[in-house]
């Protein structure tokens, strides 16, 4: 349905924790992966072993190195995949209804039988999310691994998106964001979860942590047990093994 | 339109066979998905003890490796020149007649003229046996190029090292500390730790001189100057000393710092005194008597000073408290401020101390004195490369453990933890056998581990008996061969020529090698019509830069259509709490329609083997032993009861020990592909010193009789050899290694500038390093459709200095030189880097025609190697030989002592290919197929007419 | 964002199609037998091509009906029910033009609005994007409207105006240039908002995700030279504004119409391409690259 639905039951996303994510890229081949034989047609490559590779992917991680006031630049690794907007523009400016959110769970979908490939879902999308597959001529996107969040031919842990399955250091965590209690939910308010672009107004679901402070620990100076200096080391020797 | 109906249940595939990953050596269990007969999705094991269910970014995309284009399809014999890469292919038994022609000549005449080397093998215990039984000296796997000082420097100290063969505890370690990893062996059960502590917001601090990946996440982060991470470690032991921050009960108890070191000028001087069996002593603080290291109730005391013989704590303390380690006198060559430094000291004591706990878990020692807890100390150590591949890694990584073991941290809760084998002394290793008899095998493993001189590679004249120079002199304990050298060595006749060169698995070619260019020289180096290396045989599974320089290839399956062992005799998948060991099985068939196909390499060389008549290969009557390796991995036996698997023994409830089971296969496929025998309770901390684990250990089988040990803080088999420096003893070194023995052979850890410094007198000083890319494995991650799109190409990084001092913009290219290379390539801006290092990703340069990529592909034409610029020998120095750019105790190949000098090129004059380039590879036969390629009608032309930017990516 | 040449072409001439449609509707100039049915033919013929070369950019165009269903949120949607509308209402006009039926001027009046419907909704499609700021004004379907209003109006209107309604491009264009140049800055995206990263400090691109390319690549981050710019801003305003209306007004109206028109249509061209062009989408920040 072009129109958002009025009301989402639940509103199921991603948290993507920056203070824990290496930037393996396991997410990003993991999801290439499940859903180049899942959801949809395969995620074709172009000239996959020439001069120009190219491909569909769902999720990308960028590399950002920040510089920061008055401690060292910092590198922060970023995957950026589809945020299943709350007011998401992609869906309402498709022509055929192919992009559409999921009225019982939020997640935003293309109905690869009725895309026509125009690409204005991409144009309208601040993020990134979509890409068009050359081969098949129809928009990609996350498909928040719907065929796998509910699929009972899996066992109940498996039961959650291919990339949150492979992340090696658990940086990425799935679930419910409309409840306050979820995991998800604690996460974000426990540490400042935050929504990529607000200004832009597409009410993203998927919220980020930001990485911790960095630096110098919180532990003081090193006490001596005794003044080296002071008593040389035959005292040092003493002292210490007087301890024992 | 409404909301379509969806089908929220699709079937995932036909079938799951699970086996082990082999995208790179980490050995991750994995589910693959079979959908007719066909491999269509790979996911991570769950219940797998490695992965716990998450795979990396090439495990998850293993799929495109078994698709590959690349692969190999048939046996090929060179009939061109070596290096042109004109094959035939040629049947199996061809192949292996023309191997066995070649081979079984020099097995009856003089079997060291075969040198067997592989590389990343996991199957080290058959082929080191094998080469065993041929009877040749030269045989080592890759440990030489990659981190020996790492293993080495553990075994020496701990008996027990970093690479994966330990592991912090991840459940209650506080802080966390990590030198010179950018990726690992075990990188995902790193990744999942790592992942641990953040969600437990425990702190992890990095040194590196580069901040990426692991140390990008960390809370803290030790911009360090390549090669002075001994000084800056060595540094935080002169601060915890000198502020009595060390766990002197942990010092007396576990480890050689009460022995007596024997003050007395002499041959025996720095050895510990002995008694009148020959064993070291203490002095019991009860009594001030000698007793008996394991003595039960003694009290060693750490103070001792004996009839003049001081303590290793008196000579350590005296060592380290001196005013050379202090921050201040070390802060300008470790490029880290010396309230830095203590701040980091005060942090490794506040873990150790502050937040020590007791874990209420008795437990009885080797001395028979029971515990009632386990003295816990959170926090925990890891180290690589970085620390590795230096020519003082050896030292440095001492160092490192002489720190954790002053915390009282290995082998306590919440520190380092050690795998089964490990905890192993080097007293439980063997030494280097090497002696050849014509038509006889070996007395003995090649590697090992070296007490003393006497121990080394020698022939009788003194020259080394290795062509690889191993346990000589230049590098007594280089306990993984060094297989960096083998190629120049042979080239050179130094110590003497070979006839035939048997590699698995290892691009020497390419970037195994250092000075790839004189490399490939030396490959196709003639002497009248014949090649100096006269014969190359070589094992891989597909099209790399090697392959056209072998003259026979032997092509390997790759790692979904074959067996592997993956066993407790070389490097098993154990975790502090359980023995592991997994295998590999052919999930699918070896496909490779219309030619003479592909074959497991081990079941390969048991076959030659068997052709070859060698001992243990064949029945009496001369036929084979092995039908193939499966049947080897089931039947075969190092001891009586311990074979290549410790599961399902016997009736298959037998563990570790036990008769060959004709259904031990079927039931490690059946649990996933591996086994694992966990460690009680009582057992899991303390390992070396704790009674209930030596005793499960020799239930299990890894050793026949209990073998506790104290660590190494003073090694006795480094004094040896430098007393053999200072003139002492029967075998001498030759002289113009004298000076360096005495100082890298020095008994407690100590730091030296790394070789490679000496280039900074030339005017090349700045650090050239490399980093593993977390997406990419050496070369092979580039025949993959999916990573070569993450990462096709790599980019110099420079530190603000040099790009805002020489003047660099985006887009710029530099020549970057060293006192052996050049290469021209393009860089970019790094802000999060150590201001006198460069660095690039490892091995995302292709030669032109290799891997089945297109010779335009940016791998080969944009995408470069640093190698080009590293030499394999050190420059040539006063009054001796041009020595290998090596750790001179392990023989570590010191990559990472590289400097060079850059120069902008100017922007008119970018250039559009990096720079050396080689002539194009032809293409080899091989199976074709891969990834399709095909476009859509209405959008290809879309795709064609705007290929995106090409401009260099990441260039602020 | 990706000059494609069929999305150009598409708006150019259903553009122009549609304006001039729009005049012939509203009887400028009066036109009858078969100098009507030329007049209209070439007016459906233009607007026609136009749309059909919209569906060379499609990846499916045999579904291109599934368009219209969507009319209640999509620009898109609605233009094409828009654009079959005015070809549509516009028939028994141009029947009865063509063979003097003599229906009344009312009619064209309802295809006209039409027409201009059509115009609009097709600025819309890109007036909507908010992740195209340059896009994102009422410039936007301004200067839709007065390269449509001028490109018929150099076929169509009458001689005074047709010089006059030839300048509007020319004006919409620099009005659109004016508030585009700086719309990017003003809506205050940047790598730090997109990536929430500004918490930390000044972030910019380390490595990139993908050496490759992507299909976000290609179609959002098109890098055209400043120069470039610099150079085909004058050559558009030039060719689709300042040259068509001198020659309007020195040439002989009769004669001055095609050699105007086809000079417009070159320089509509070039603006729609710059249109495309400096146009940038916010996913370049994630890739550090404006544009
Ligand atoms: N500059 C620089 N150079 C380095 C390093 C560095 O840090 N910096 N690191 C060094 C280190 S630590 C190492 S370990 C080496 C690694 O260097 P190599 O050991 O050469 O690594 P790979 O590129 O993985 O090459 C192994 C070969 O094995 C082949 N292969 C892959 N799978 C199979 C299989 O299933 N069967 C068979 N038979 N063959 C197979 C591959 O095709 C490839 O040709 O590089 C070293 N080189
Ligand atoms: N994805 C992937 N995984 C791999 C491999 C691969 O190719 N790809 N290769 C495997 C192999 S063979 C090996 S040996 C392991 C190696 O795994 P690592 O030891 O992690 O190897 P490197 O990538 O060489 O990383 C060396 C790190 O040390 C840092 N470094 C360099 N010099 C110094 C120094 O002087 N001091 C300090 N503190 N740091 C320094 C570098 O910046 C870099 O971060 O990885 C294995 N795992
Ligand atoms: S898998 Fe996890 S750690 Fe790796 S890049 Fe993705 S989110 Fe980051
Ligand atoms: S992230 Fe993009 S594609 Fe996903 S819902 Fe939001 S606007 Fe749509
Ligand atoms: S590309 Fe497909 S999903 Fe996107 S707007 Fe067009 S029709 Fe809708
Ligand atoms: S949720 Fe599924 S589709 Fe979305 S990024 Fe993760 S793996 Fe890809
Ligand atoms: S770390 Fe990655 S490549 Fe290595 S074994 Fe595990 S999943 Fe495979
Ligand atoms: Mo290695």
């Amino acid at each position: 349905m072009t129109c958002l639905p009025a009301k989402v039951d639940k509103t199921l996303g991603l948290v993507i924790d920056l203070d824990t994510c290496v930037g393996c890229q396991a997410c990003v081949t993991a999801c290439k992966g499940w859903n180049d034989q899942g959801y949809g047609v395969p995620l074709s490559d172009q000239d996959p072993y020439g001069a120009d590779p190219s491909g569909t992917f769902l999720n990308r991680v960028h590399s950002y190195q920040v510089e920061v006031a008055d401690a060292a630049p910092q590198i922060v690794n970023f995957p950026r995949s589809c945020l299943h907007c709350a007011d998401a523009p992609c869906v309402t400016v498709c022509p055929t209804g192919a992009s559409y959110k999921r009225a019982e769970d939020g997640i935003v979908l293309v109905n690869e039988d009725a895309c026509i490939g125009c690409g204005l879902c991409a144009w309208a999308c601040p993020y990134g999310a979509r890409e068009m597959d050359a081969a098949a001529g129809v928009m990609k996107k996350c498909t928040l691994c719907v065929d796998r969040i509910y699929n009972d031919q899996l066992p109940e842990q498996d039961r959650e998106p291919a990339c949150v399955r492979t992340c090696p250091t658990g940086a990425r965590h799935f679930g419910d964001l409309s409840n306050p209690q979820s995991a998800v939910s604690r996460l974000v308010e426990a540490r400042g979860g935050y929504a990529l672009m607000p200004e832009i107004g597409t009410g993203p679901v998927n919220r980020y942590l930001p990485p911790r402070k960095k630096g110098a620990g919180l532990s003081g100076p090193l006490t001596a047990l005794v003044d080296l200096p002071a008593t040389g080391l035959a005292g040092w020797l003493d002292r210490l093994l007087g301890k024992l | 339109m409404t909301q379509p109906k969806l089908n929220l249940s699709p079937p995932v595939s036909d079938e799951v066979r699970q086996t082990t990953c082999y995208m790179c050596a980490g050995r991750c269990g994995i589910n693959v998905h079979l959908k007719d007969g066909r491999v269509s999705y790979i996911e991570g094991n769950r219940d797998h003890p490695v992965n716990k269910g998450v795979l990396c970014a090439k495990g998850a995309s293993g799929i495109m490796q078994v698709t590959a284009p690349s692969r190999l399809r048939a046996p090929l014999r060179r009939v061109g020149p070596r290096g042109s890469g004109a094959f035939e292919e040629i049947s199996w038994d061809e192949a292996l007649e023309l191997a066995v022609s070649w081979m079984k000549p020099l097995r009856e005449t003089a079997p060291e003229k075969l040198a067997f080397f592989t590389g990343r093998d996991q199957s080290q215990s058959l082929t080191g046996w094998w080469a065993q039984a041929f009877g040749t000296p030269n045989y080592a796997a890759h440990g030489g190029f990659c981190s020996v000082n790492m293993a080495a420097g553990g075994i020496y100290t701990i008996g027990g090292a970093f690479w994966e063969f330990g592991q912090p505890d991840w459940e209650r370690t506080e802080l966390f500390v990590m030198f010179g990893v950018a990726e690992d062996h075990d990188s995902n059960p790193l990744k999942i730790g790592i992942g641990k502590l953040k969600a437990r917001g425990a702190r992890v601090i990095s040194v590196n001189p580069v901040r990426t990946g692991y140390s990008a996440v960390a809370d803290d982060w030790y911009a360090i100057t390549p090669g002075t991470d001994g000084l800056l470690i060595l540094s935080l032991v002169h601060c915890l000393l000198e502020a009595g921050k060390i766990d002197l009960d942990y010092l007396a108890q576990w480890t050689n710092a009460p022995m007596l070191v024997n003050a007395a000028e002499g041959p025996e001087k720095g050895l510990f005194v002995r008694n009148a069996e020959s064993q070291p002593f203490v002095i019991d603080r009860r009594t001030g008597q000698p007793a008996p290291w394991d003595g039960a109730g003694v009290e060693p005391d750490l103070g001792a000073d004996w009839q003049g013989n001081r303590s290793v704590f008196r000579h350590l303390a005296e060592t380290y408290l001196g005013p050379a380690y202090a921050p201040e006198a070390v802060a300008d060559r470790c490029g880290i401020a010396a309230p830095r430094i203590r701040a980091l000291a005060a942090e490794l004591a506040e873990a150790a101390f502050d937040r020590a706990f007791a874990v209420p878990r008795p437990w009885t020692d080797f001395r028979g004195n029971r515990h009632e807890t386990m003295q816990g100390r959170p926090v925990s150590f890891h180290a690589m490369r970085g620390i590795s591949a230096h020519s003082n890694g050896f030292q440095t990584a001492r160092a490192l453990h002489l720190l954790q073991i002053l915390l009282g941290s290995v082998e306590a809760p919440g520190g380092y933890r050690l795998k089964p084998p490990y905890p192993k002394p080097v007293e439980a290793h063997p030494t280097p056998h090497f002696v050849t008899v014509p038509g006889k095998p070996l007395s003995g493993p090649h590697l090992g581990y070296v007490r003393g001189p006497d121990d080394l590679a020698l022939l009788p004249d003194g020259s080394p008996a290795r062509i690889d120079k191993a346990f000589s002199w230049e590098n007594p304990f280089s306990a993984h061969g060094l297989m960096h050298m083998v190629i120049p060595n042979a080239h050179a006749g130094d110590p003497y020529r070979i006839d035939t060169l048997f590699l698995y698995m290892a691009n020497m070619a390419w970037n195994s090698s250092m000075n790839t260019a004189q490399v490939m020289e030396m490959l196709t180096a003639k002497e009248g019509d014949d090649y100096v290396i006269p014969r190359i045989i070589y094992s891989d599974a597909y099209a790399s830069e090697m392959v056209a320089y072998a003259d026979l290839i032997l092509p390997d399956t790759t790692y979904l259509e074959r067996h592997d062992c993956i066993s407790m005799l070389d490097r098993p998948i154990s975790e502090p709490d359980a023995a592991g060991d997994a295998i590999r099985w052919p999930v699918v068939a070896p496909d490779r329609p219309g030619s003479f196909g592909v074959r497991g390499f081990q079941s390969v060389l048991l076959d030659l083997g068997a052709r070859l008549g060698l001992p243990g290969m064949v029945n009496e009557d001369g036929t084979p032993k092995y039908r193939d390796y499966a049947d080897y991995m089931v039947t075969h036996q190092r001891r009586p009861g311990v074979g290549p698997l410790i599961g399902f023994r016997g009736d298959g409830t037998a563990e570790g020990r036990g008769a060959p089971n004709p259904d031990q296969l079927q039931r490690y496929i059946e649990n996933g592909a591996f086994y694992q025998a966990h460690v009680p309770e009582e057992a899991a901390f303390f390992k070396p010193w704790n009674a209930a684990y030596q005793d499960w250990a020799v239930r299990l089988g890894i050793y026949e009789t209990p073998q506790p040990y104290l660590f190494s803080l003073w090694s006795e088999p480094m004094r040896r050899f430098q007393l053999a420096a200072e003139g002492h003893g029967p075998r001498q070194p030759p002289d113009h290694l004298r000076a360096r023995l005495k100082q890298a052979m020095h008994p407690l850890p100590i730091w030296y500038p790394p070789y490679g410094d000496a280039d900074a007198a030339f005017g090349y000083k700045v650090h050239a390093l490399t980093q593993r890319p977390m997406d990419m494995y050496h070369s092979w991650g580039s025949q993959n459709a999916w990573l070569r799109q993450i990462r096709g190409r790599n980019l110099l990084y420079l530190p603000t200095k040099i790009w805002l001092g020489q003047g660099f913009e985006a887009g710029d290219w530099a020549r970057v030189s060293s006192r052996s290379g050049l290469i021209t390539v393009p860089v970019a801006h790094m802000a999060a880097l150590n201001e006198n290092t460069v660095w690039t990703w490892n091995a995302i340069g292709k030669r032109k025609g290799a891997w089945a990529l297109a010779p335009d592909a940016p791998e080969a034409t944009v995408g470069f190697l640093l190698n080009h610029l590293i030499s394999e020998l050190l420059p040539r120095q006063e009054g001796g030989p041009r020595l290998s750019n090596s750790d001179p105790v392990t023989g570590q190949a010191a990559w990472f002592d590289q400097r060079v000098r850059l120069e902008r090129v100017p922007a008119a004059e970018r250039p559009a290919q990096s720079a050396p380039s080689f002539p194009e590879l032809p293409d080899v036969p091989r199976a074709g197929g891969g990834r399709v390629q095909n476009f859509s009608k209405n959008l290809d032309r879309n795709f064609r007419e705007f290929r995106g930017p090409r401009d260099p990516e990441g260039a602020p | 964002m990706h000059p494609a040449p069929s999305v150009i072409l598409f708006t150019v001439l259903s553009g122009a199609g549609f304006g001039y449609l729009a005049f012939l509707a509203l009887g400028f100039p009066a036109v009858a037998g078969w100098a009507g049915f030329a007049a209209w033919g070439f007016g459906y013929a233009m607007a026609v091509s136009g749309l059909l070369a919209s569906t060379f950019h499609l990846g499916n165009p045999q579904r291109a009906l599934l368009a219209f269903s969507q009319w209640r949120s999509s620009w898109l949607s609605r233009e094409a029910w828009t654009s079959v509308a005015a070809l549509t209402a516009l028939a028994p006009m141009a029947l009865s033009d063509w063979l003097g039926l003599g229906l009344l001027r009312g009619f064209g009046l309802v295809g006209a609005a039409f027409c201009a419907a059509t115009v609009i909704s097709t600025a819309m499609i890109y007036a909507q994007m908010k992740t195209v700021p340059r896009w994102r004004d009422w410039s936007t379907p301004v200067m839709f409207a007065a390269f449509a209003v001028a490109g018929g109006g150099v076929l169509a209107a009458p001689p005074v105006w047709a010089a006059a309604l030839a300048l509007a491009p020319g004006a919409a264009l620099i009005l659109s240039f004016r508030r585009g140049d700086g719309a990017f800055a003003a809506a205050g995206h940047s790598l730090g908002s997109a990536t929430g990263l500004d918490r930390l400090g000044q972030p910019s691109v380390f490595e990139q995700p993908h050496t490759g390319g992507n299909y976000l690549m290609r179609e959002m981050i098109h890098v055209v030279g400043r120069r470039h710019a610099a150079r085909l801003r004058p050559i558009a305003l030039l060719l689709a504004a300042a040259v068509p209306a001198l020659l309007l007004v020195i040439l002989p109206v009769p004669l001055a119409r095609p050699l105007a028109f086809a000079i417009h249509l070159a320089g509509a061209l070039a603006a729609r391409w710059l249109f495309f062009a400096e146009a940038e989408h916010v996913v370049g920040l994630y890739y550090g690259k404006r544009g």
